[in-house]
């Protein structure tokens, strides 16, 4: 019965093709299709795990960043308490500058106006010691002539002299 | 539902306008149809359809057999003979002293020496060396063809879009392949499956894709292939030499001198070798079998309800149409079921090829707890 009876040209080629088929298929086809379902798994998988670590990342930068953030924050209010703190010890310092500066100022004056007072009394008594020289020599001149008259010199000189 | 019971009576209703209709060259067909009706024997029908075939069968209408013809190639007594088959002119005549057996017999079918200057088949020689190219052969390059261009056009696809989703009819085979590798090359072979892929991926995707061509009624489908015991041979005799050559020496070992089994049982008779070598010539056997069995199986069965319909309409016309009905839903039925064996017939193949191979494969750290 031809069923189950089988024939050797049918074999012959049968297995011709299908030696065939797995040598081409096996060298052509199978190796660059499992070689990149494999690859592609192991992407997939690296992306995965990439994804993870990256969420990872994410979360442990926002607890950095709000931790910077408040460190910041401290900063910031640390550094506008010494600079309130500066600037206060500041306008103290430039107060009190101000304060001896103008109290040497004042004193420079006092001084200058003492100074510049001695050197007028000076200067003034030498001219009356001057004048004083000239009346008396006015004086002397006229007290040959009149007394009376001398005296009123003087006193007319004096008056007008008038310590101006 | 009730669509369906309209379209029932509608076709019963039909009936004797039928048999109105027909009656008239009733007389005239008549003879013909029981001329017919005494030829007709479902079991050579059937028979016929599903053995191998010098000339690829289309169909025949009226006396016309629309067929291709497939060359005959004949190795016989040191001399080579290459013809077409339409010489035969369908099984009727000789030719170079070749015919093709028509008689009922372990031979029907295939191509006999004749007498000299006769067409009677000659007894005394033996048959020719038959390498025809015949409908089977073809149906074997059919599936090599096909699977070479959908294998080609897949794996371009691999490598044009390497590392993305899968497109079109990568898409299709991308799950196979992978229930494949992971559901069946992994689990039974275990780490060493790699070396196995190329073999278990062609035979799976060869069987299935054959046994679907198989159900294509039409050239170029619908050779019965993976039906035929040849082919499955072939298959299983790959399997064997496979799960041989690359089986390790503890799977040796097992067979020849099988671990804690008494000695008596393997000298001075080596009852236990001669039992493990049965087993392991009985595995590709039954895959054989199996598959030859199951495809076959189908094929008989659509064609047996095929047949039915010829069978009634010889007891009467109508009730022939009437069959029809119930034997074309059976058949479409039984076509279904068909697809899945197609796919599952495959499975299990490449399942227990690659279970022989574990086993051949298999490193036995606890040889001596075994048996």
């Amino acid at each position: 019965m031809e069923l189950v009876n089988p024939g050797i040209g049918l074999i012959f080629w049968m297995a011709l093709s299908f030696g065939l088929l797995l040598f081409i298929l096996g060298k052509f086809v199978w190796p660059p299709v499992m070689r990149a379902l494999h690859e592609r798994e192991k992407n997939i998988e690296l992306a995965l795990h990439e994804a993870d670590k990256a969420r990872e990342e994410m979360k442990q930068l926002l607890f950095t960043n709000e931790i910077m953030m408040l460190e910041a924050k401290d900063e910031r209010d640390k550094l506008i308490g010494e600079a309130r703190v500066i600037k206060e010890s500041l306008i103290e310092e430039a107060r009190l500058k101000a304060g001896e500066e103008a109290n040497r100022m004042i004193e420079n004056a006092r001084e200058r106006i003492h100074f510049e007072k001695m050197a007028a009394i000076t200067e003034l008594k030498n001219q009356i010691a001057n004048l004083s020289i000239e009346i008396a020599e006015k004086v002397i001149r006229r007290e040959l002539s009149d007394p009376v008259r001398q005296e009123e010199i003087v006193r007319n000189s004096l008056n007008e002299i008038n310590l101006n | 539902m009730g669509k369906f019971y309209l379209v029932f009576l509608l076709y019963f209703l039909s009936f004797p306008a039928v048999f109105s209709a027909g009656n008239p060259q009733g007389k005239n067909s008549g003879e013909e149809t029981t001329e017919h009706a005494e030829e007709f024997n479902a079991g050579v029908m059937i028979i016929d359809h599903i053995i191998d075939s010098y000339e690829w069968h289309i169909a025949t209408i009226g006396h016309t057999h629309i067929s291709i013809p497939l060359p005959v190639i004949l190795f016989d007594q040191g001399k080579l003979h290459v013809f077409s088959s339409s010489r035969f002119h369908h099984g009727n005549d000789a030719y170079k002293g070749f015919k093709i057996e028509t008689a009922q017999g372990a031979n029907r079918g295939k191509i006999v020496k004749v007498k000299e200057g006769t067409t009677e088949t000659d007894p005394e020689v033996s048959k020719p060396l038959d390498f025809s190219i015949t409908k089977n052969v073809v149906g074997v390059f059919v599936s090599f063809i096909v699977l070479l261009l959908v294998f080609f056009s897949v794996a371009k696809a691999y490598k044009r879009n390497a590392g993305h989703a899968p497109k079109g009819i990568q898409s299709i085979l991308e799950p196979l392949i992978l229930f494949i590798r992971d559901e069946i090359a992994k689990p039974s072979i275990g780490h060493s499956y790699e070396k196995f892929m190329p073999f278990l991926l062609t035979m799976f995707f060869f069987i299935f894709f054959t046994n679907l061509i198989g159900l294509i009624p039409i050239f170029p489908g619908g050779a019965n292939v993976t039906g035929n015991i040849g082919v499955t041979m072939v298959l299983a005799l790959f399997t064997f030499f496979m799960t041989s050559f690359s089986a390790n020496k503890s799977y040796w070992l097992h067979i020849f001198n099988t671990p804690g089994v008494p000695w008596w049982l393997k000298f001075p008779i080596p009852l236990f070798p001669i039992i493990e070598i049965t087993g392991a010539v009985v595995k590709p056997f039954v895959l054989m079998i199996r598959l030859f069995a199951n495809i076959t199986a189908g094929h008989i069965i659509v064609l047996g309800f095929m047949s039915l319909i010829f069978v009634f309409a010889k007891i009467s016309p109508g009730l022939g149409y009437g069959v029809s009905l119930v034997s074309v839903f059976f058949a479409i039925f039984i076509s279904l079921l068909e697809l899945l064996v197609a796919f599952i017939q495959a499975y299990v193949f490449t399942l227990l090829s690659a279970l022989y191979f574990g086993m051949a494969t298999e490193e036995h750290s606890h040889a001596e707890d075994h048996h």
